[in-house]
């Protein structure tokens, strides 16, 4: 593991075919952070992951990332037919130390035992098909386990899993958190977030909040996100346009809150998208 | 009785037809499973068609010269497949589609090009292969690549397998995705231009894909199911071989046929998922 440095993101903004998802935001997450990513479904919370972990380039602004990431994805991702062992699938974590070659004997143990460690000992033979959802969620676990990195981002991870099994999982994320590593979580769960997570993003696209989550998850600020959620149509156009017109002195303008503005402009713009589109 | 071993035995030209099918059925199975399992059976069937034109063309340029037709074959292939990629990534069509126009193109392209110059035997031999006249050179080739694809396919296993699996992990872990990807590309290149000198084109494809879909219904794991597949590929053969001799049949399609009834059998009896399984409602088990 390499030294605890910051995460800093400055005017990130991320997104699809321009359209920004995740918007002007700022913001340092420190090593040892146990953060909740909360806010309502496009909000951009998986943008932000994505974007953390390089899988999709930055629109604006840049982030400054402080060492090796494990990730783990919304899990449909995974094709689940092939003929692999909950074992390999596990043994995956293992990549950056031991690469295309060098040999899985010497780390069986370890292997083992973070499969225990989620609870899965005696399935290492399995075939990764024949898991219940739990089961795999808990086989995907163990692979950030062995990956053993200093920072963490799960995309929510307790998304259809039993109470149990989150109960379990949720106690590997606090053991995380209690070996000073950053979780970085998108969550929905807001009861979940308020109990386990200390700290919290609420997104709206644009940041609603940031900070220590009491602070963060209160009515206004809900309201606000859910406010700011609703209007997401129409204030793509502008943005668009304004992206349109060039690499353009009209960012600040628009990242400044001035709902009267983006209304009267949100119209025309939005339609000149669409018959580009 | 007769013995199915005796043509063998009896003539050189039959026992250089095993070797070189034995040669094929070690290195082309496994390739055709990892293509059955990254779902691009058809990508195969594409670039097997492209290997046409490019043999073609080779051969209009060198006369029946092994070197040539195989070179040509290799580039042919590999443009097809990249070609069939950069559609795909840079227009509406879906990758399925984009191939089967490009193979339609390359088989008409082909026969048209052995037309120009050769006879119709020339183009029988583009076609279906001439297995009963493999010669040394061939031979080589065809050892060389039995050679290559084991060795190749070891050194890229591990990260093949994690990006057919979760590709998304991969990326997210190493950059090795992209060159692995083409590495494999380059695998099913080099078998089926050896398949071609076999079989011919339109049977090359059979020898790869045939063993490896039916070898998925012996094996759960995929070290059992690439086993299965070399197997079924020897055993598919001699039988066929065996056959084409014995009942003066042609002897491509012969094998390959062998190979389609031990696919149907596999899909009847397999004990993973075969039909004769599921019919049978077996007694569940207590946990």
């Amino acid at each position: 593991m390499s030294d605890p440095r910051p995460i800093r993101l400055h005017g990130l903004t991320l997104g699809y075919d321009r359209h920004p998802a995740v918007h002007h935001l700022d913001g340092i997450i420190h090593p040892g952070d146990l953060l909740a990513l909360a806010g309502p479904n496009g909000a951009g919370k998986s943008t932000l992951l994505k974007g953390l972990t390089g899988e999709i380039p930055v629109l604006d602004g840049r982030i400054e990332v402080g060492g090796d990431i494990a990730y783990l994805p919304q899990a449909d991702a995974i094709d689940r037919s092939f003929p692999l062992s909950v074992m390999d699938l596990a043994a995956m974590g293992l990549w950056r130390r031991l690469g295309p070659w060098r040999g899985l004997r010497r780390t069986e143990p370890a292997i083992r035992a973070a499969l225990a460690t989620v609870g899965l000992s005696g399935f290492e033979a399995r075939p990764i098909g024949t898991l219940s959802g739990g089961q795999f969620r808990r086989a995907l676990f163990a692979r950030l386990i062995l990956q053993d990195c200093r920072t963490i981002l799960l995309d929510e991870p307790f998304t259809a899993i039993d109470a149990r099994t989150t109960e379990d999982l949720l106690g590997l994320v606090r053991a995380w958190h209690g070996e000073g590593r950053t979780v970085v979580a998108a969550l929905h769960d807001f009861g979940q977030i308020r109990a386990h997570f200390p700290k919290t993003i609420l997104l709206a696209r644009e940041p609603v909040a940031w900070g220590p989550t009491a602070q963060v998850l209160t009515a206004d600020n809900l309201a606000r996100a859910r406010l700011l959620s609703e209007a997401w149509d129409e204030e793509a156009g502008i943005c668009d346009g304004a992206r349109h017109a060039g690499p353009s002195p009209l960012d600040g303008l628009v990242s400044a809150p001035a709902p009267a503005h983006r209304h009267s402009h949100g119209h025309p713009h939005h339609h000149d998208h669409e018959d580009a589109a | 009785m007769i013995d199915p071993l005796a043509p063998f035995v009896e003539f050189g030209f039959m026992r250089r037809a095993l070797a070189g099918c034995l040669a094929l059925s070690v290195s082309a199975p496994p390739v055709g499973v990892f293509l059955m399992l990254r779902r691009m059976s058809l990508m195969s069937d594409a670039m097997s068609h492209a290997v046409l034109p490019g043999a073609a063309a080779g051969f209009l340029v060198a006369g029946l010269s092994l070197p040539a037709m195989t070179l040509g074959g290799l580039v042919a292939g590999l443009v097809v497949a990249l070609l069939a990629g950069a559609v795909t990534r840079t227009t509406v069509l879906r990758e399925d589609a984009s191939l089967a126009a490009f193979y339609l193109i390359s088989l008409a392209g082909g026969v048209l090009l052995v037309s120009l110059r050769g006879s119709q035997v020339d183009l029988m031999h583009f076609l279906f292969g001439s297995v009963l006249a493999l010669d040394d050179p061939t031979l080589a080739l065809l050892g060389g690549i039995a050679t290559v694809t084991p060795v190749a396919l070891a050194l890229i296993y591990r990260p093949l397998v994690m990006e057919c699996v979760d590709p998304v992990f991969l990326r997210s872990v190493s950059r090795v995705g992209g060159p692995v990807h083409f590495t494999f590309l380059g695998l099913v290149v080099i078998n089926l231009v050896g398949g071609f000198q076999a079989l011919g084109t339109l049977l090359a494809v059979g020898l790869m894909l045939l063993p490896a879909v039916a070898a998925r219904f012996w094996a759960r794991d995929l070290g059992m199911t690439m086993a299965a597949a070399v197997l079924i590929a020897a055993l598919a053969s001699v039988v066929g071989l065996s056959l084409s001799y014995q009942f003066d049949l042609p002897s491509g399609p012969a094998i390959v046929l062998t190979a389609g009834a031990f696919y149907l059998a596999s899909m009847l009896a397999g004990p993973q998922g075969g039909l004769l399984r599921r019919l049978v409602r077996s007694r569940h088990l207590e946990a």
